[in-house]
């Protein structure tokens, strides 16, 4: 059978050319893209179980998509690797794991070649928003640093961001599509000739010494600055639920590096599970790249990401299910579907209200942690240390922009010996503005009188964002106090430009148009999910803010803005529901239907894997801590929680989650001991051929 | 308000725990007070499992015989999986010095009844496939040295000490003694104060602390050793490889591959880097890795997972303090285990059990010799 998973259309992302070369899985002969991970070469050919784990047989995949864990491990030409950091090569020889796997017998002798010693003036970590800022203001004052990132791009998460940004476009580029930041950042960072940058390298760890090293393309360096900046980014939470240690369950990091930047399909039917910014993102990305979204569960009553995110995905017709949380995941080795339940204020599942759904594939989408071990190393070494972006505080990438920014600055006048604080007052100001969480939702506030042309602003909520003030050319839309957070308004007059159509980073403007009919006025709405497939005459259901329907109706005009990568689509509809028009359905309504039998686990809470690495329960851990034991490293030491490939990046928050349940104060809690190395490298890395 | 215990243990390590639990067993009532917030987690923990018989004097071939003994039974005895594995020991010579010394010793372990054997090169080969046989003149092996997990056997320890009735004070620093007479009356620390008749000094890394509490001088110096351990593989190789040259930098290093498949390396080294710091260098892996992947090629595409490092408590001579302190007469020394205290451990837990219950045999008192806490200090072990 041919499978192929590839994304051959997308309406943002170009879809390069790429060479054709054949390779081996478990004997059979497959297609892959020259250059693209194994991975991605296999899931492109519809292969997601990679392998079987040695200590239960469980099925193994793409998990992280980072190389931060083994789950993906496979072998390629006789060696173990982690399939998601080694690009294929033109016939290369690709076997699952199963079990243990085999070193190879290389036995040829061993040459070593002495290793680089490297001196910079501030080494940054991490290529992201605020990395690649924070250059920016060392570049401009000409200050040495060295910039690294661990992938072949610049750009950091900004590549894998589709969408248009929110912020203001001074300070954040509100309205640039995060991946074209990316690019714009990066350009602009490779101008400074005192920052040097090195991609595919990644940090490995900051010894007690004042050395960092890192492994650049392959090869084994030691890096001595004088200061550092963690701009790492951000860890995604994992979640204790039965059947988590299935196939085909990870975080939308993971699934938004193979759907954005491989431009594979993972997935068929997605289920999401957080309604945070990055849960509601990763929704929208997933129907962008013609993935069915079967729904999206939030524990509490409202999503915490903006609501023009959570808006947009139900007028789409993703049903977002708000105090409900996963019941269990079902399959035999991978994700065949999920079961959710409603919740009560106290989080307890509420008996009868199980739906369950097929899906092939779970998207854990709860929260992310600070990449903190830099910091921390850094700190016990005595190496001055600052940190940017998620690394110093979850936020969105335009808050990270600028707080990258503030450092950089900082950096830079430490290192020249000013004295004070070289960072303008108001820049505080804005980077707290920049990283405000939304706020209050408030009714549709103006209702102008049904003529002329005038845009409707279906963005009802506080959050930090104001493009659509900035681009109207008549000065119409302004947010209510002036500030960045407050809801825009709109008053003055419209020439029915569009500009703020295009510009809203949630798609939450709509132009309703008299002029030509005042009975049937015209609507316009931006419509970026297919690839300019909207045609004049399709009949399209349209919906309110809510998603409720407001009847079907045949588009009557279309235009299509390739530059933006969007259509405006314009329907002539009563006057009455004109103003209430906020978006069409474009997923049909059975792709979410829940089966007419829920499936209730039969096994318990405490069965869900608290470390996928060593098949670790939370039963395990629980009853541990019962017995009395809150120390991480004894519960690591007894289980081994924490002793896998991943350095217990996914477990120690769901332990610590175990202790806060069973009553043991933070303040009790003794944390994990955290050894070299931050990321599995092979031996074969390490000689240093300069000692005779 | 003091509690009154038969013996105080200080130090819930590789010593202690099993002190503690045959101490218990044998109906003492104990405590165990250690500074740190659980069992194992000074040098414990850093061990990095070996255990081996084949040492070069009564004393300690006994005592890891014993141990050796406990370990191999203890799943079926006690229950708990260990990770036991009688993988043995390897010394691969590979100058002619070395392998005269390899071979003088093991005429001297062979007389005290030990399994070892000198295997050709090819002979070698078949049990740790593709090691370098340029330049090797052969090794010794003894097939029935092992390993086992230090945490699992401590966290079984912990748990069947805890059974039999031993209390455990962490958290708790010992502070002082109050003395009646000579002898210890109670043991003080930053958390109370507790009687008991004897006085066990298991503390490790801070031996010579506790000892000066006493005005005793033990001569216990921790220096700071480097270890790895690797992602798990298909079992490749048996016994444990030691490379006794020196090159800059390390006096020796040495590597197995556990129960569950990672292999654990560790070097020594020279000079030794004295003190107690468990931070991590730059310096250790580009050392090690160039020495394994010297004789040991295949190693080459495993992946590393974790470095640490800890101490060896070394005394002089290289041989451990045990016995009881002719000043402090209800006081026992086992200190100075000189990075072997996780293999000398539940032999010495029971050597330690005997002497506070005056249960000593003739063959104890030998064993006590080679750990005389009032020797000279002056020899040095014929092989570490």
């Amino acid at each position: 059978m041919v499978h192929d998973s590839r994304i051959t259309t997308h309406p943002i992302l170009d879809v390069p050319e790429l060479e054709e070369i054949g390779f081996y899985w478990n004997g059979n002969t497959l297609k892959a893209r020259r250059g693209e991970m194994i991975s991605s070469a296999l899931i492109a050919n519809g292969i997601s179980i990679f392998g079987h784990h040695h200590k239960d047989g469980g099925a193994q995949g793409i998990f992280c998509a980072n190389g931060q864990c083994a789950k993906c491990s496979v072998i390629a030409n006789g060696v173990s690797v982690k399939s998601c950091m080694v690009a294929v090569t033109e016939n290369m020889i690709v076997q699952s794991v199963e079990g243990l796997a085999t070193l190879p017998a290389d036995d040829a002798p061993s040459s070593f070649e002495p290793i680089e010693h490297i001196d910079t003036e501030v080494l940054i970590i991490g290529g992201g928003p605020a990395g690649l800022s924070a250059a920016i203001e060392l570049g401009k004052k000409n200050i040495p640093a060295l910039l690294i990132d661990d992938k072949n791009a610049l750009g950091g998460k900004l590549v894998l961001q589709t969408h248009k940004f929110f912020g203001s476009e001074e300070d954040s580029r509100a309205g640039t599509r995060g991946h074209d930041i990316g690019k714009l950042l990066a350009a602009e960072v490779s101008a400074f000739a005192s920052i040097d940058v090195w991609l595919n390298s990644t940090a490995v760890f900051v010894f007690s010494d004042r050395k960092v090293g890192i492994l650049k393309d392959g090869v084994y360096k030691i890096v001595s600055p004088k200061r550092i900046l963690n701009a790492a980014g951000a860890r995604e939470k994992f979640l204790r639920f039965p059947g988590n240690n299935l196939a085909r369950i990870y975080g939308a990091g993971a699934f938004q590096t193979l759907v954005n930047r491989d431009l594979v399909r993972p997935t068929q039917r997605l289920f999401i599970i957080g309604g945070g910014n990055v849960g509601l993102i990763a929704g929208y990305h997933a129907l962008q790249a013609g993935i069915e979204v079967v729904g999206l569960v939030e524990a509490m009553p409202v999503c915490g990401g903006y609501k023009v995110h959570a808006d947009k995905l139900m007028r789409l017709g993703v049903p977002i299910y708000t105090s409900h949380s996963i019941l269990c995941a079902s399959g035999k080795e991978a994700v065949e579907s999920i079961t959710i339940t409603e919740i009560d204020s106290k989080f307890q599942a509420i008996k009868g209200t199980e739906k369950t759904f097929t899906c092939d594939t779970i998207l854990i989408a709860v929260g992310l942690d600070p990449l903190s071990e830099f910091t921390i190393e850094a700190e016990a070494a005595g190496l001055p240390v600052d940190s940017a972006g998620d690394a110093l505080e979850i936020a969105e990438a335009s808050s990270a922009m600028f707080n990258g920014k503030i450092a950089g600055l900082k950096i830079a006048s430490a290192l020249s010996g000013e004295s004070g604080n070289p960072v303008p007052e108001e820049w505080y100001a804005k980077a707290e503005a920049l990283k405000a969480h939304p706020g209050i939702i408030k009714g549709y506030n103006n209702n102008p009188a049904e003529e002329g042309v005038f845009p409707i602003i279906h963005c009802l909520q506080e959050i930090p964002c104001n493009p659509c003030t900035t681009v109207c050319p008549t000065n119409s839309i302004n947010t209510e106090d002036g500030s960045l957070m407050a809801v825009p308004v709109y008053s003055g007059s419209c020439i029915g430009c569009g500009k703020c159509l295009l510009i809203c980073p949630g798609l939450a403007i709509t132009l309703v148009d008299y002029r030509k009919d005042k009975d049937m006025p015209t609507v316009s709405l931006v419509y970026e999910v297919g690839n300019h497939e909207i045609k004049i005459g399709d009949q399209l259901p349209l919906v309110d803010i809510d998603a409720m329907p407001l009847g079907k109706f045949a588009v009557t005009g279309v235009q299509n803005y390739a530059k933006q990568h969007c259509q405006i689509v314009k329907f002539c509809v009563p006057k009455a529901i004109a103003k209430q028009i906020a978006g069409f359905v474009i997923q049909p309504d059975d792709v979410s239907a829940a089966l007419p039998e829920p499936i209730i686990p039969e096994r318990l809470a405490d069965d869900a894997m608290i470390c996928l690495c060593e098949r670790v329960t939370v039963g395990q851990v629980r009853s541990l801590v019962r017995s009395g034991i809150s120390d991480l490293n004894q519960l690591k030491a007894i289980t081994r929680a924490g002793m896998g490939p991943c350095g217990a990046k996914t477990c120690e928050v769901m332990i610590k989650g175990v202790l806060k349940e069973e009553g043991i104060p933070v303040t009790d809690v003794v944390p994990n001991t955290k050894r070299p190395l931050f990321i599995e490298i092979p031996l074969s890395k390490f000689p240093d051929g300069s000692v005779k | 308000m003091s509690k009154i215990y038969d013996i105080v243990i200080i130090g819930a390590g590789s010593i202690g725990l099993p002190t503690a639990y045959y101490l218990a067993k044998s109906g003492r009532k104990v405590l165990v007070v250690d500074p740190e917030h659980g069992p194992g987690q000074q040098n414990n923990k850093k061990a990095i499992g070996g255990v081996r018989a084949t040492h070069s004097d009564f004393g300690k071939i006994s005592v890891c015989l014993r141990s050796i003994e406990i370990m191999r039974n203890w799943h079926e005895e006690m229950g708990d999986d260990i990770g036991w594995m009688s993988n043995g020991y390897s010394y691969p010579a590979y100058n002619e010095k070395d392998a005269k010394t390899l071979q003088d010793l093991m005429k001297i372990q062979l007389s005290f009844g030990l399994n070892i054997k000198w295997l050709s090169p090819d002979e070698y080969g078949e049990i740790v496939p593709g090691i370098l046989k340029e330049g090797l003149i052969g090794s010794t092996y003894s097939p029935e040295d092992g390993s086992c997990s230090p945490l699992m056997l401590t966290s079984s320890f912990y748990f069947h000490a805890l059974k039999a009735g031993v209390d455990f004070h962490f958290n708790e620093r010992v502070t002082g003694f109050v003395l009646d007479g000579n002898k210890v009356s109670e043991v003080k620390t930053d958390k109370g104060s507790y009687a008991c008749s004897k006085v066990v000094n298991a503390s490790g890394n801070n031996a010579r602390e506790i000892g000066a509490m006493l005005s005793l001088d033990l001569p216990v110096f921790p220096d700071n050793h480097e270890a790895g351990i690797t992602e798990p593989v298909a079992r490749f190789f048996g016994p444990m490889v030691i490379d006794m040259r020196k090159a800059p930098g390390s006096a020796n290093f040495y590597f197995y591959q556990n129960h569950e498949g990672q292999v654990v390396f560790c070097i020594t080294p020279e000079p030794a880097i004295l003190g107690i710091d468990n931070r991590s260098t730059s310096e250790f892996l580009p050392m090690c890795s160039k020495r394994m992947l010297h004789i040991y090629p295949r190693l080459r595409n495993l992946k590393v997972r974790r470095t640490w490092r800890g101490q060896y408590p070394m005394t002089p001579d290289g041989f451990p303090i045990v016995g009881v302190s002719k000043e402090i007469p209800n006081l026992i020394n086992a200190v100075g285990m000189c990075g072997q205290g996780f293999m000398l451990g539940p032999g010495m837990g029971e050597l330690i059990t005997r002497i506070c219950n005056n249960q000593l045999s003739p063959e104890d008192n030998l064993m006590l010799k080679s750990f005389d806490p009032y020797r000279e200090f002056s020899g040095e072990e014929k092989f570490k």
